[in-house]
């Protein structure tokens, strides 16, 4: 999961390296703190978070086959 | 496309070296040696470096597959990739095992999906290209669901004379109710509401 969302992450902003996701275990559920470099936040949230919106519904997609509930939070 | 300089003890090393700062693989730049090289005497006399450029050439087949191969694998799914350049866009179709987690309800993660790559492929583009994902033929199916539910809610609307609002609809789904219906002569579509919440109303026109 969490790859997918660096997978993801780096292929939209101008600083990959900049990109990093912490992925925190909870009982039911996983959270993945996505950062990525203050630039890029436009690149990864989108017009009225359009692609925050995408992001998400693919990792989630990804989680549901696993039989896991993720989200995604964007951190500054 | 995008090229660079690279230099290197060796013309391997500067290869290496310039694809590694393009972030491409062997197979996919054109590598042009301007400086041989030399050792020179016991590697310190007239030594001179290895110089190369590399011209990395703009494939939108090769990005989108890499791409999408890689998020596929991510997602812990296997599928097949085939890409085909049509009139003004690119046609993806993937095929394999479990499709229905790509696909998702009414198709948002195959259109989440779609939208992504167009992002994430004409990043590494001069030309805007615009790519077209379709799953198991998943679209062409949608298109004639939701053809056969706009001439039924059509009818509906002529007998009983009353309005009929549809769930909400991306711009393209919205289209394939407009169209059908544009022929119909009583009736009168539009489409309200604000993304992504909008729905098409099918109605008599007066």
């Amino acid at each position: 999961m969490k790859e997918l969302l660096l997978t993801l992450a780096q292929a939209l902003v101008d600083y990959p390296e900049q990109v990093s996701v912490n992925q925190i275990e909870g009982e039911k559920s996983i959270i993945l703190e996505l950062k990525v470099a203050p630039e890029d936040m436009g690149k990864i949230i989108g017009k009225q978070g359009r692609i925050a919106r995408a992001v998400r519904t693919l990792v989630k997609a990804a989680a549901a086959h696993q039989g896991k509930r993720v989200v995604v939070e964007i951190i500054q | 496309m995008k090229e660079v300089e690279a230099s290197g003890k060796t013309v391997e090393e500067a290869i290496e070296n310039a694809l590694k700062s393009l972030g491409a693989k062997r197979e996919e730049v054109e590598v042009t040696v301007i400086e041989e090289g030399n050792k020179g005497f016991l590697g310190i006399l007239g030594s001179r470096q290895a110089k190369v450029k590399v011209v990395l050439p703009d494939n939108p087949e090769q990005i989108i597959n890499n791409f999408l191969q890689k998020v596929i694998d991510d997602m812990g799914l296997e599928a097949g990739i085939e890409i085909r350049p049509r009139e003004g866009y690119y046609f993806v179709s993937l095929y394999g095992k479990e499709m229905g987690i790509l696909i998702g309800r009414r198709g948002e993660t195959l259109d989440a999906l779609q939208y992504i790559c167009n992002l994430a492929v004409n990043r590494k583009l001069k030309n805007r290209i615009r790519i077209v994902i379709d799953i198991e033929g998943y679209r062409k199916r949608r298109e004639q669901t939701l053809a056969n539910l706009a001439k039924r809610l059509a009818a509906r609307v002529k007998e009983t004379g009353k309005k009929v609002v549809l769930e909400p609809m991306n711009a393209q789904e919205r289209r394939i109710i407009h169209t059908t219906l544009q022929n119909e002569s009583n009736i009168y579509t539009a489409s309200e509401g604000k993304e992504p919440y909008r729905k098409v109303v099918i109605n008599l026109r007066n």
